[in-house]
């Protein structure tokens, strides 16, 4: 279980500078930890599930296992860690149901105050942000707001178990298809075992009056968080889509394999914004999550966009390539990435771009930040298919040095079937330069806020397409994250 | 990891082995036995690599026409080849020296070896292992690393003849010199070896040509080795030239000392599927290196450049430039990596890949990698793909030049970059004659 630390009473910044590494008491009800087809079938019956929803869990569980057994874990990515001893992890843990909710008065106060701290109320949200949260506690749905407000438009934004009970048509026609069971290791074992996550869809013509956030948290100790996300823009829709992720300290390492799926079709769009900070790891590197995720959009429909952003500061590990496959003409995907690794947090994060479509766009802004003996991965491909004509990619990927014991690398991969495509990549790896830092001393800023200055603007790029709250948000969370390791 | 696809593709080399052991070995002293015996121990440990799944070094050349093929392990009979038919391969002047191997065999016949400053030595590995065995055993394979090559284990295990030029301290070859390597047998495999040792503060200009007497498939297995003194300046050309259905994989290890250079250009043209590995390791403070090179490739050709630069010390700079011209249905693959070792302070390194492609069925496949791990450095790269530039077209039509003109001269300024570059005037109008004709086979109306 967790250590005692020394949480600061005005920022609730602990010792090692993680902020939101309290664990909240409230009764789990949990199963026992280990990975069997009974555990699928446990989870499945749990959440009351359709014969067809249990039918492809356990297909995915055999794959995830025969997997397993041929030892076919992804060893590409440049990170290490111990192996993952896939017995060990609690698969399904939910806060003990108490009665059906009416309102969020009734939330177990517990809850409501974790939240709090986490910075989200979700009163106030209610009232005054304009933004419908479909909270996830650990791995249940607790409460979704707004969701009146939304039906008026149309507009299904509910959990992943709601959506299964009432839309099992359009998540039977839609799950699995931008993420089949079969894609990688981590997406059959969240195929098998996925607990909850956030559903989405947006009827035609709509356009989603405001943003849409959800925030996951992992609570309970060992448990692994494994969410699924769908959502879906019917022609001519549009959507914003904000998530935020924290998890308590603890010791041990905990696992995250999220899947999230994003389908446009004609016309649509999508704009999938991501805060990620989960717990890092304490300053020797123990500990912090193993934030293993397989996030793709599939631009299915004509002239359709979908736009990942993302800022990931937290997590021992990251391993994460939020990709689109551009299957509609004259579609586009985006990709705008901060990625910072401090202590001994390693991330190997980046995008797959793959043009299927005529007249298709990507474009990609990635900045990496690497400080303390942080290991940062820029990993990318762009790959236009023979009858993508005229496709048109621009990549920029830029990492950012502070200090000599980190390592930051850039490993892009194009690959070019047709000649009508025009690409260019351009990558730049150095430390923030003396002359800019010396300008700001000049003008009496000390050497951390400069510091943090320039880095603040190196990451513009990447903000400027958050939501404007998020992009504030992500501002402070860089500077948090960066005290003490800059100057 | 790397395992062999079926164990009788390995076992022709491995029985090749043998009876190579057992003729040609007697003479030979024993440390270079145990070279060639350790190294095709490690072949057959690693067999040849495969394009599978995680294998990132091979991930877009499979090597299985290479393998599959049943060649010959051949040593080279030289007597069969006129001066005539090499003319055309041959670089420079009168002046310069000259080594040419026949399938791997060195020709005394068609080599000239220029008059030499003392200490300079211009010879076959043959003739070295007989005259300077000490300076062999010193250097031969001490650079290429074989352990984690199968291609230049195998190599290593038929090492019997090559080139040797020891450059000692402060001396300067005054004239280029050109190894010229000829395959003339279908059906075969060479596996000529390069050896070029440069002392501190000399001077040295090589052009490797790679060419083939032969249709027919024939595999040339070739690795060089260049170990650069301190303040040292090595000019390299590469050239390769091979019929249309020959198989190349050649290695070329460079290891710099303290303030040396190392310019290299290399061309390739021909074969049917190559493969380049171009290492680098700038081990002393100050050293530096740029690369160019230029690929055109037709057909159904695959030609594969990877090339690995190391800046394992403080204050070192690479230059990488490498230009592909692609068309039919080829396939050009280009991996650049830039490592910055900790501690290699003030690093500075720029990568540039770009390709033109002609056609609508090929494929080019860039991989530029920078793995950094200090943070006082500068490193860049970039990676560019298109065709035709039509706005360039447009203009060079509204001057009155017919289509396919402007596109052969817009094809010409996109290698120019590479071929201008070449300093050597000699090498550069032996690489412009290679590129008009290969230019000549582009469909460009």
């Amino acid at each position: 279980m967790t250590s005692p630390r020394t949480i600061s009473k005005e920022t609730g910044i602990d010792d090692t500078g993680y902020k939101y590494g309290f664990v909240t008491d409230i009764e789990t009800e949990s199963a026992p930890p280990g990975l069997s087809e009974d555990i699928v079938r446990f989870i499945s019956a749990k959440k009351n599930e359709p014969e067809w929803m249990l039918e492809w869990r356990l297909k995915a569980y055999r794959h995830f296992i025969s997997l397993l057994d041929n030892e076919q874990l992804p060893k590409w990515a440049h990170i290490h860690h111990a192996p993952i001893d896939f017995q060990q992890i609690i698969y399904y843990s939910a806060p003990k149901p108490k009665k059906k909710l009416e309102s969020l008065d009734e939330l177990d106060p517990e809850i409501l105050k974790t939240y709090e701290k986490l910075g989200i109320p979700l009163e106030e949200q209610k009232l005054l942000a304009g933004v419908a949260v479909d909270a996830v506690f650990d791995s249940v749905s607790v409460i979704t707001t707004f969701k009146e407000e939304l039906a008026k438009h149309g507009i299904i934004f509910c959990s992943m178990s709601e959506a299964v009970q009432n839309h099992p048509d359009l998540v039977q026609k839609y799950l699995g298809s931008v993420v089949p069971y079969t894609d990688n290791f981590y997406a059959a074992l969240n195929s098998a075992v996925f607990s909850d996550g956030s559903f989405c869809y947006v009827p035609k013509g709509v356009r989603c009056p405001f943003e849409l956030t959800t925030y996951f948290r992992i609570n309970t100790a060992q448990s692994g968080q494994f969410e699924r996300t769908l959502i879906v823009a019917d022609e001519g829709s549009y959507v914003s889509y904000l998530e935020g992720c924290s998890a308590p300290m603890r010791d041990e390492n905990q696992l995250h394999a999220a899947v999230v799926e994003l389908v446009t079709l004609d016309n649509a769009e999508i704009k999938y914004s991501t805060i990620q900070n989960w717990y890092p790891g304490d300053e020797n590197g123990k500990g912090g999550i193993f934030n293993f995720v397989t996030k793709r959009g599939k631009c299915q429909g004509v002239n359709s966009k979908i736009s990942w952003t993302q800022v990931e500061t937290g997590s021992a590990i990251t391993w994460k390539y939020p990709s689109v496959i551009l299957q509609g003409d004259n579609s586009i995907g985006e990709f705008y990435s901060v990625a910072l690794t401090k202590g001994y947090q390693q991330a190997d994060t980046g995008t797959k771009m793959t043009h299927l479509g005529k007249n298709t766009r990507s474009r990609i802004v990635s900045k990496g930040i690497s400080a303390g003996h942080g290991s940062n991965t820029y990993r990318g491909l762009v790959k236009v298919m023979p009858k993508a004509d005229n496709a048109r990619n621009f990549t920029q990927c830029d990492s950012l040095l502070v200090g000599d014991k980190c390592g930051a690398h850039t490993t892009p991969y194009v690959e070019v079937q047709n000649n009508t495509a025009h690409l260019e990549h351009e990558a730049f790896t150095g430390r923030v330069s003396e002359e800019q830092l010396f300008y700001c001393r000049q003008r009496g800023l000390s050497s951390e806020e400069a510091t943090a200055l320039i880095i603040n603007g190196f990451c513009k790029e990447v903000f400027k397409n958050l939501p404007f709250e998020f992009a504030v948000e992500a501002t402070r969370l860089l500077e948090a994250n960066l005290e003490g390791s800059v100057g | 990891m790397v395992r062999q696809r079926t164990p009788t593709q390995e076992e022709r080399y491995l029985t090749a082995f043998e009876s190579f052991a057992s003729n040609g070995w007697i003479s030979d002293p024993s440390w270079l036995k145990d070279l060639r015996t350790s190294a095709i121990e490690r072949f057959r440990e690693l067999g040849f690599p495969t394009a599978r799944r995680g294998n990132e070094e091979w991930k877009y050349t499979d090597i299985a026409p290479i393998a599959r093929t049943q060649l010959e392990v051949e040593v080279g009979d030289e007597s069969k080849i006129g001066v005539a038919s090499i003319e055309k391969f041959l670089v420079g002047d009168d002046n310069w020296g000259r080594l040419v191997f026949i399938d791997g065999a060195y020709s005394r016949e068609l080599s000239r070896t220029p008059p030499l400053s003392r200490g300079v030595s211009v010879t076959s590995l043959a003739e070295a292992s007989a005259t300077m065995p000490d300076v062999l055993e010193k250097h031969l394979s001490r650079y290429a690393r074989y352990d984690e090559a199968a291609f230049t284990a195998l190599n290593t295990a038929f090492i019997e003849d090559g080139a040797l030029v020891q450059v000692p301290d402060g001396a300067v070859l005054e004239q280029p010199l050109q190894l010229l390597f000829v395959s003339t047998t279908p059906e075969a495999m060479s596996a000529p070896r390069t050896l070029v040792i440069v002392g501190r503060d000399s001077k040295v200009t090589i052009v490797e040509t790679y060419v083939g007497l032969t249709g027919g498939r024939y595999f040339a297995n070739v690795v060089s080795e260049i170990a650069i003194g301190v303040g040292a300046v090595v000019n390299h050309y590469r050239v390769q030239q091979h019929s249309k259905e020959a198989f190349h994989v050649g290695t070329t290890q460079i290891l710099q000392d303290r303030d040396s250079t190392f310019n290299s250009v290399v061309m390739d043209a021909g074969g049917a599927l190559v493969r380049n590995n171009l290492n680098v390791d700038l081990a002393g403070e100050n050293a530096s290196c740029t690369l160019d090179g230029l690929y055109m490739v037709n057909g159904t050709q695959h030609v594969d450049n990877q090339v690995m630069i190391d800046h394992q010390q403080p204050y070192t700079t690479s230059r990488q430039n490498y230009k592909g011209i692609l068309d039919g249905k080829s396939q050009a693959v280009f991996h650049g990596s830039i490592t910055v070792r900790e501690g290699a302070r003030k690093a500075d390194a720029r990568q540039n890949d770009k390709n033109l492609l002609l056609s609508n069925e090929c494929e080019a496949d860039t991989k530029p990698a920078l793995w950094i791990y200090c943070d006082d450095v500068k490193c860049g790269h970039g990676a560019a793909s298109g065709q035709i530039d039509e706005r360039a077209l447009f203009y060079l039509q509204s001057r009155g030049v017919d289509q396919e003109a402007a596109r052969r001269l817009l094809v010409r300024a996109f290698a120019s970059e590479i071929i201008d570059s070449v300093k050597q005037e000699a090498v550069r109008a032996h690489m412009e004659t290679i590129f008009d004709e290969h230019a000549q086979e582009y469909r460009l109306t």
